[in-house]
């Protein structure tokens, strides 16, 4: 039960990028076509949970350990950019239909302010390895909602009457303003 | 001013080739710490910091940098810095590392840093990548103290924590609130595409 509702926080409540802003650069540039930002929050999702185990016992099998936790920040770093490279092998070697679809987004998610994120919510937070896993799949999965939403809402925006100066990033910061508001009203839900 | 020449590649971060209005880089750290004045230029100061002394270091040893390894080394080189800023900010300045949270460790994901290193300072001199990462530090300055004035003047009625509005102003709970800022900053880049549509039809 305390599982659920921490997938379900992670998922919605404290939407990563909604209300902790992490991911910002995605959600603003792959937020075009509904097709891309799917494609771009399966390959979010795929790394998220591989990062936060990753993580989880690099952090406990390793850095706390032999009290090396002053190289957290570089060493997470390096582990999700070599992972992220990984990934994208492995997906090119196994099933090459999936890489074309993931293709151009993996190489992205490396500067994606969420992964690192995750990785540092899990070692502040204390999670267990268990409640880890359980927070980046959720975590995750919340980031290709908001991101499948905002795209569904840029399609219709294409065709809609916007001042000059607002097109672009401008009405896409207020939409996703609107869109945080909406997501607020789910704070009663636990 | 003619590019090339020093004065253009330090006042290009200002306004033209600003990383927050203009580039819209580094989002993640505008949007998240501008609740007051103090965390945005707390932000500011330790993202400038890791900016110029990472694009010190690049510069010079932009020569030594293997090609296919350099995303890497930048990275390397960036985290260094961030963990240097995030172990001062505690020891000296504790609320303020309280505040930012997890934000200082996200610097090193910030794409203004490791895109000048990628586009500015892999490629010039010392001097130069000196004055560009000067230049959009402070570009990146004067956006987040801009964000923060007005959420903070609007959200709680104070500028620095002195206090600002007239008594019977109700702070609009929404501007400290995720949803304030993302409407502010869209404000704020409408209302700097007005002024720049204006300025290039004077042009014209």
């Amino acid at each position: 039960m305390e599982l659920i509702l921490l997938f379900i926080s992670a998922a919605i409540i404290n939407n990563f990028v909604l209300s902790y802003f992490l991911g910002i650069c995605p959600f603003l540039g792959v937020s075009k076509k509904i097709d891309a930002a799917f494609s771009m929050g399966l390959a979010v999702i795929f790394v998220m949970s591989i990062t936060s185990v990753i993580s989880w016992l690099v952090n406990h099998l390793i850095l706390i350990p032999f009290h090396l936790e002053i190289l957290q920040y570089v060493v997470f770093i390096l582990v999700i950019a070599s992972l992220v490279q990984f990934v994208e092998m492995v997906i090119k070697k196994i099933s090459p239909p999936l890489y074309r679809a993931l293709g151009i987004f993996l190489p992205l998610i490396t500067t994606n302010c969420a992964i690192l994120g995750l990785a540092l919510f899990i070692s502040l937070r204390e999670y267990s390895f268990i409640q880890g896993l359980v927070f980046g799949l959720g975590a995750s999965v919340g980031f290709t909602l908001a991101l499948v939403i905002m795209a569904g809402i840029r399609e219709e925006l294409e065709t809609a009457d916007i001042p000059e100066s607002l097109k672009g990033a401008g009405i896409t910061l207020i939409v996703a303003g609107i869109l945080s508001l909406a997501f607020m009203g789910f704070a009663g839900l636990i | 001013m003619k590019k090339g020449t020093p004065a253009f590649e330090f006042a290009k971060g200002l306004w033209n080739d600003n990383p927050v209005l203009v580039q819209l880089l580094g989002m993640c750290p505008t949007l998240a710490v501008t609740t007051t004045v103090v965390n945005g230029l707390a932000m500011a100061l330790a993202t400038s910091f890791v900016l110029i002394m990472s694009s010190l270091m690049v510069s010079t040893f932009r020569k030594w940098i293997p090609g296919s390894v350099r995303i890497a080394s930048y990275i390397v080189i960036i985290a260094s810095f961030v963990t240097l800023a995030d172990r001062f900010l505690a020891a000296y300045f504790y609320d303020i590392s309280k505040a930012l949270g997890p934000f200082i460790p996200l610097i090193i994901v910030n794409c203004i840093i490791l895109g000048r290193q990628e586009a500015f300072s892999s490629k010039n001199t010392v001097k130069m990548s000196l004055l560009d990462a000067m230049g959009m530090s402070l570009g990146f300055l004067i956006a987040l103290v801009l964000l923060s004035s007005f959420r903070e003047i609007l959200g709680y009625g104070t500028w620095f924590g002195i206090k600002l509005m007239p008594a019977f102003f109700k702070p609009w709970v929404i501007m400290i609130m995720p949803p304030g800022a993302f409407f502010m900053l869209g404000i704020i880049l409408g209302v700097s595409g007005v002024i720049k549509n204006r300025a290039n039809k004077g042009v014209v």
